[in-house]
This record gives structure tokens, sequence and C-alpha cells, in this order.
């Protein structure tokens, strides 16, 4: 197995220099129209013929590893290969050039896709009725938390607390946190809700339980329903965390599992791509008694004519300015068409499948907890590595060397060392056995080895507390301190 | 469901009958039985039906459309569709692994220094969501910043921004308060704005330019006044090729979008949210930061830093939730502003105002029509008043193929009967002539 990324010399497009401006000087006031005191005075900006500009973005590119690069295991993210024609589609001028306060006639096609988009993910999450305003997956926790707050106060109670599983996401409980909630967080038991800790804690002080299901250790929360019934009885309301719904489509749904809320990561199990960090799209799904509160503007199908309501008075009002992330509803709603029905049940089949392989290859390299059978991820603890002087930390690293993208790593919390591994459904069977081969080979190499790494990246180890320490965030500052610093630039 | 050869093998090796047996774990009592959903299709079935669900749409090279209100139509040269096409960038995850990631860790970085340059703000992320949820932030770190339960806002933002701010409020138990405007001059009304500012404020939010077009000349008032409490402001950062940036004005918070650099309408998303702030704060802004630092062989080098502000470690102690942001457009966002350049920018930007003062000009001959609505410098945006129902207009205008202003009517009703109207380099005399005539013809 050889892998070496490319290594390029890629300046800050600051640093070059400046080409001599060409033509009749630049007037500030254009034309009179920005008065003196208003004007700025310097704009210290590159200007770079595009040649170089291209060059630039091309090379730092050639630094940066993506799923069309090659595996890119990270559990919970689930990072599938992104179908083209979903990027084909959105290069549209009917989808790039149109405004979203145009007349609701002039974008028909527009309102048509988010409608039918909404009743699809009300089918895949069995739900009721579904929002597509939030951005990404945090933003419609947040939304979905505002929708428990608006309950509760619309039948006059005060609930003061969300709980959740020491297992959840981390933004699971920063979400709560962010609407006004105290949050509980709940020790698991064999890797699963305890039961009976959940119902000691549940009071008439909780708003909500967040869970995700199955779980971020890949494991299905069997008691699921038990546990809705707690919550429930209680009058507190159940949300469904969509990271890890790619393991269960057209298996069961949220919806059927006794959830109220649900958000979906239209970036993770809809193949939408997740442009080393953002755009993503969290849409919201509900149950009949909470759709009242869901954000307006709802897009409403009225005599053949798609339109906007904005008459729901009990709504939170609005999470996000406009409809929410369009470009990425309409790659989402592609890859939904392009599947169908059978093709989702069949990516679902094929994840579970594919991690359940991998786990039994690598099982008894590293140490399983809680159980055998996973969902769609699976968590290893890479406790063995400690005996030999090395961390976890050491082997993710060691795995760029080899060209795959390290798992998720040190998270869940409960898992001493934890990797946390989703292949999903796009690699082949080839693809997961050369993964296996390099963990087994990385296993039996020198531990200095395994600390050095990584060697053939674009860089080696980061120095990531000297980042801390400097607090270099932009050019502008890093000529200041170079300036104060009393250098020479 | 069919098995593929290589699927029967490893269901073999896993001493599997059926894929079925993978999922016994889960109860019967929720299981479901499929999803009842169309078929899939073949990439040429899926391609023609895409072309004609997103054909009705009718997109502004077929409909001249002056429109703004947060969302702008603007020229993206060739060369940044082809760097953000990358799948390197377009296929990458948030940088976890910063050795593997340098090539998306320096572009943000490149991002925030254009940003902050622009602004002229000691640290600014790498992006929220989009300007409105950078306002509701802003919001809840005022708070963190100078405390006190109430939060000023301007009238004169948009209303969507106002609905998005007034939500995250409520969840932080923050009262808002809106502060009026000049009639005259659009401006911050500065005597509402001392009549409402107590103890319990924390801050103050106003826009320049703000949703009605004008540029706020008041800041040294505006900060006198403000004392101690977070001055936060909303820019257009196009206009600050030109103006003076927040940053040497005495803002302590700028938030704004930056669609405007290199990315298309998308019918509103996604957009990219700006948040700056003053290096003292960065500890308390939410979102992610690139440092710059070097790799253990002393090699220049990027990766997030001050990540104990956000959730993934913090938890319900972070700052903000915010995980997944919008890298791609941030590297958009400073592919364009490579491309064009200073000049280039500046160029732009001025052609904007050039725009805005001819159309202005020529509805304010039309008869009826009174355009600009405030005495203020303007940059691409402007509020046109008319004796006749807007509404009205706005139909008749649509019948001629042309989408008009937004509708001030319903939010602003001191206004009357007036409207948003936005200019850009991508109208043509043709497309302003269009308008006009249109215009004339209204009765």
């Amino acid at each position: 197995m050889r892998y070496h990324q490319a290594v390029h010399d890629v300046p800050v497009i600051f640093e070059p220099c400046e080409r001599p401006e060409v033509g009749e000087p630049f007037d500030p006031t254009v034309g009179g129209a920005i008065p003196k005191d208003l004007q700025r005075a310097d704009l210290a900006l590159p200007d770079l013929p595009e040649r170089d500009v291209v060059k630039h973005y091309v090379n730092l590119s050639q630094m940066n590893f993506g799923v069309d690069n090659g595996l890119y295991p990270l559990g919970s993210c689930t990072m599938k290969y992104n179908p083209k024609i979903c990027d084909e589609v959105v290069s549209w001028q009917t989808v790039t050039d149109i405004h979203p306060l145009q007349d609701p006639s002039t974008i028909q096609g527009a309102l048509r896709l988010m409608h039918e988009l909404e009743l699809m993910l009300c089918e895949i999450g069995g739900v009721d009725a579904v929002t597509l305003q939030p951005a990404a997956g945090a933003h419609g926790e947040y939304t979905g938390i505002q929708l428990v707050k608006a309950y509760h106060e619309s039948i006059g109670e005060t609930r003061r607390e969300v709980i959740l599983p020491d297992t959840a996401h981390g933004t699971n409980p920063a979400s709560a946190a962010m609407v006004g909630y105290d949050v509980l967080e709940l020790p698991s038991k064999d890797g699963c809700v305890d039961v009976e800790a959940l119902k000691a804690a549940v009071s008439k002080d909780t708003a909500a339980f967040m869970l995700t299901n199955p779980n971020t250790l890949g494991l299905f929360e069997k008691n699921v329903k038990e546990i809705a019934g707690i919550l429930h009885d209680a009058g507190a309301l159940l949300y469904y965390d969509g990271a890890n719904l790619n393991a269960i489509m057209g298996k069961t749904s949220p919806g059927k599992m006794d959830f109220d809320i649900v958000h979906f990561n239209l970036h993770k199990t809809f193949a939408t791509p997740h442009g080393g960090g953002g755009p993503g799209a969290g849409p919201v799904g509900v149950k009949k008694k909470l759709e009242a509160y869901l954000p307006v503007p709802r897009i409403v199908l009225r005599d053949g004519m798609y339109g906007l309501d904005y008459e729901w008075p009990k709504s939170i009002g609005k999470v996000r300015a406009f409809f929410g992330n369009f470009a990425v509803l309409v790659r989402a709603y592609t890859y939904i068409r392009m599947q169908g029905g059978k093709g989702l049940e069949s990516v679902s089949e094929n994840a579970v499948l594919n991690s359940n392989y991998l786990k039994e290859k690598l099982k008894d390299s590293f140490e399983l907890p809680y159980g055998s059978l996973r969902k769609h991820e699976f968590v290893l603890s890479g406790r063995p590595l400690k005996a030999r002087g090395l961390r976890t930390l050491d082997f993710a690293k060691r795995l760029l060397d080899y060209g795959f993208h390290a798992p998720t790593i040190y998270f869940p919390i409960i898992v001493d060392e934890a990797l946390m591994i989703e292949p999903t459904e796009t690699e082949t069977k080839d693809t997961l056995d050369k993964f296996v081969d390099a963990c087994k080979s990385i296993l039996k190499e020198d531990p200095e080895v395994l600390r050095a790494a990584p060697v053939n990246t674009a860089r080696r180890r980061i120095e990531e507390a000297k980042a801390a320490r400097d607090m270099i965030f932009s050019w502008r500052e890093y000529e200041k301190k170079l300036d104060s610093a009393g250098r020479t630039k | 469901m069919e098995l593929s050869k290589c699927s029967l093998e490893m269901l073999q090796e896993l001493h599997l009958g059926s894929v079925e047996e993978l999922f016994a774990d889960i109860p019967k009592e929720v299981r479901t039985g499929g999803l009842k959903l169309p078929p899939g299709l073949s990439e040429l079935e899926l391609r023609r039906e895409m072309e004609s669900v997103l054909s009705p749409n009718k997109p502004v090279s077929s409909h001249p459309s002056f429109l703004g209100a947060g969302v702008y139509h603007h020229f993206i040269p060739a060369a940044v569709r082809t760097i953000v096409s990358r799948s390197e960038f377009i296929t990458a995850y948030t940088p976890y692994q910063p050795e593997i990631s340098q090539g998306m860790l320096q572009s943000l970085f490149e991002y925030q220094s254009f940003m902050s340059e622009l602004t002229a703000m000691d640290v600014v992320n790498c992006s929220m969501y989009d300007a409105s949820t950078a306002l509701g932030e802003a919001v809840l770190m005022s708070y963190r910043v100078s405390g006190g339960n109430k939060f000023l806002i301007s009238r004169s933002v948009s209303p969507e921004k106002k609905s998005v701010a007034k939500t995250y409020a409520r969840g932080a138990d923050i009262a808002l308060a809106e502060v009026g405007y000049d009639r005259e001059t659009g401006l911050v009304d500065l005597n509402d704005l001392k009549s409402k500012v107590s103890a319990d404020v924390s801050g103050f939010y106003f826009e320049t330019p703000n949703f009605l077009g004008p540029i706020e000349t008041q800041w040294q008032e505006i900060r006198n006044i403000l004392g101690p409490r977070s001055m936060v402001v909303g820019v257009n950062p196009m206009a600050l090729a030109l103006i003076k940036p927040p940053g040497e004005m005495g803002a302590d918070i700028v938030v704004g979008d930056a669609q405007v650099f290199g990315t298309p309408m998308n019918l509103g998303g996604p957009m990219i949210g700006i948040f700056g702030c003053k290096a003292e704060h960065v500890r308390k802004m939410p979102g992610r930061l690139i440092g710059m630092t070097t790799d253990i062989e002393g090699r220049r080098a990027f990766c997030m830093t001050l990540q104990t502000r956000e959730q993934h470690i913090r938890r319900s102690k972070a700052t903000s939730n915010i995980c997944t942001n919008e890298a791609l457009l941030a590297l958009a966002s400073a592919a364009y502003l490579a491309v064009i350049g200073k000049s280039g920018l500046r160029k732009i930007a001025a052609k904007n105002v050039e725009n805005m003062r001819s159309l202005s000009s020529r509805i304010n001959l039309v008869r009826g029509f009174v355009s600009p609505r405030f005495r203020a410098t303007h940059f691409n945006e402007f509020v046109m008043t008319t004796e006749i129902p807007y509404d009205k207009v706005n139909k008749e205008l649509l019948a001629k193929g042309i989408q008009g202003g937004f509708a001030l009517d319903r939010q602003f009703p001191e206004l009357k009967s007036s409207a948003l109207y936005a200019t850009t380099e991508m109208h043509t005399k043709a497309d302003h002539d269009k308008l006009i005539a249109a215009l004339e013809g209204v009765r």
C-alpha cells in the first residue's frame, strides 16, 4: 500500500507581491457619491492574475482529502460517495439564479420540489410534517428543542430539564442549553440507555429526552418503546437525533419508535457533499401534535398551485432566513428520486453489512466492548495499543499514511481510546479488505513509526497547542505580530 | 434485496444466511415494511425528471429582477466555479485531521483573512449558517460579553433577520426591543436609542447599509450612547470595498453575509454568515476558528483552534451548538476575492453605486414615483415610494416579465406604498430601460 499526498509550497494568498494598478486611478468618491468622511482609506487585498489564483487553489485542493480520494470512515458522519448527477442539477440556472422573494408563480418548480421532499422525509421518518428550514444537524436540534419549549409553554407547563445519554453527540447538550434548558447526562448501561436510571431521573421537570437510535456505539436501543412510554407518561417529549438514520431506512423509523421530533442530516444519509465543513441541511419532522409550532413559512399546495403560508400563530417563528439550504435540498431530493424506496432500504442494508463485516475483521486486533451485532457503525477500543506505549491518536495518524482518512477518535467518551468506524454502503469489499490489511500492518509496525506518523501527508503532525497559544486567525494579525516583533516581512 | 457477489461473500464470512439477520436486534413492534416512495430512476431518467420538476422556475436571466433584501445577484467568474468544484474540497468533511486537510484549512484561514481585512475586525470565524443566524448568535454573545437581559435592534433590519433574532433571544430569555430610524435620513434615531439604553441592555444591533438602503454616518454618537455595551454591526461586505469598515468605528461584533462573494442566490440558501469580533472577546465567540501554526518540522501549517469553546468538547457549556457551517462557501468567497482582486472589487462595488444612483434618479422622474425615499448615501439598494398601491405595481411588472422590488407596506406600514429595489453590476442599461418603461405604463 503506497500513498503520498501532494506537497506544494503554497504561500498565503496575501503574500505575493501586488500587481501595479493599470489604467485610470480609482476614484474613491465614485463620482461624488461617497462623501469624504465615509470613504475607505485603504484596502489591503491581493491583486493577482487569474492564472496564479487558480494554481493556488488547485494546489491547495491537492493537499486536501475527500471521499472522492478514498475511504473516509469517520464514525457518525456518514461519509458516503456523493453521486455527481446531484452536483450537476444544482448548477442549472433554474436552481442557482432564483431569488427567495420572487413571486411564488415564478418559483413553482422550487416550491414543488420542497413540498415533495417534505412528504418523502415524512415517509422515511414516520412523521406527519416537516420543515426544511434548519441549515444543519445541530440547527435542526436547536429547532426541535425550540418546538419542545413552545409545546410545553402552550399547555401552560414550565419544564427546565433535557435528559440525554452520555453517548449523545456533543451538539445535543449544546442545543438544549442554547434553548435555556438544564442538561442531565445519563450514564449508559452496557452501552445502551439505563432504563431504570432513566425512570428515576424523569420528573415533571423533564421537557425532553434526546436519543439517536442506533446509538453512537452502533447499537440498536431495543428498549426504545419502553423509553418512549416513560417519557410520554411524564408529559415529556422524545427527540430523535437523525445522525444515524443511514442504518434503518425502510426497516424502522423514528416515528414508529414513538419519537415526537426528528432531524434529518441531508449531508449524511442523503449523500449531499459536506463541502469540507458545510453546507449541510437539517430538516425537522414532527408528529401531528407539534405541527402548529413549526417555523414559517410552510409550503402549501392549494388548487394546483404551490404557495407560502405564514398563518401559523403558534409557530416558533423563523430559525433561518428564507427556506433553508435550497441547493442542498435539491441534491437530497435528486438522490432520493434516484434511489427510490427500495434503493434507500438497500442503502441501509449495505451500510449495516459493510459495518458488521469490517467489525468482524477488526475486533480481534482491538477490543470490541458491548456485544456483537452493530448497525451502520461500530466503536473499537484502542486500549491494547497502550501496552506498547501508543495511543489511538498514533494509530489514526498512521492510517493517513496508508491513504485512508482516520475514523472518529475519542468519541463516544465512554469507550477508552475509542475508534468509531463507519464505512458506509458505498465502499466495496475490496476497499474494506484493504483497510483491514492496512490496520493489521500498522499494528505490526515499530511504535516509533506510529508516533512519527503521518509522514506521507502534506504536513507532519501539527503543533495544535502552538495555534491556541499564538492565536493567529488572519494574515492581518500575523503581519501585525511580525511588525510588533520588529521583524522584517 | 438483490445482493452483489461481494455482499454475498461478506454474508458468508459473517456466517449469515440473509441480510435480514443483521436487523434481528430491531424489535418486531417497531419494524416497518419498506418505504412507500416512487421507484428509483436511472441517471438519464433522473436528469429528464429533474429538468421537468425545475423547469417552471423563472431564473433572473429570463426575468430581470430588482430583488435584494439580503440575497443578491452578482457576477461569478468562471474560475471561482472551477476552484469550488474541486472534489477534494467538496467531498471532504470538517478538517478533523489537519495533516491531510491543509488545503481546506489554509483556504478557510484565507477566508478569515479576507473578512478580517474588509471588516477591520481582529477575529472573524470560518462561517455561520447565514447573516440571520449570525445575528441570533451575536445577541447571545452580547449577553455573554456585557450581561443584561435586554438587547436593542434597529427597526431598519430585514423582517427575516428580526424573526430569527427573536427566536434565538427567546431561547436565552433575552428581551428584544426596537430602536426606530429617522424618517428623513433612514439612519438610527439617536434620541430613540438614548431613551432605550438602560442598565439591563447588553447591546445594540444596526446595519450599514441598513435594510432600507442608507449607509450609517453617526458612529461616534452611537458609540457614546452605548458606552460599555456591545455595538453589533451588520454589513454588506461588498460595500466595505468603498466605505469605512466597522472595525475602525468601534464595533464589538460584526455580522453579515458573504453570499455576495461568489455564491449564487440559490433561492436564498446556502448563504454564509460572517461573524467577527474584537480579539478580547474571542473566547466568547461562537463557531470554528482556523489558526496558523507549524508542523513538527517547523513548516507553516493550519488547524482548527480554541476548540474548547465548541460543542464536541464543552457540550452543554459550549459558546454555541454550531458544528457544520458553510465551509465550501467560505472557500468560494476567498476564491472570488482572490480572482477579482482589490482593483476588481472596488470597480464592481463602484458599478453598484453608479447603477443604484442612475436607476433611482430615473425612477424619481417617473410620474407618481419618488426615489430614493431617504436622504442618505446608498450602496446598491434603495426605497422607492409611489402613489399607486405597490401591489398593483408589482403585478403589472410581473405581467411584463419583470420581478419588481420587495414590497415594504406589510412590515413597514409607516412607509405606506413603498418598495425596496436592488440593482447590481448584473443589470444592463436595457434592464433599467425595461423597468422604467414598465413603470411609466403603470396606472
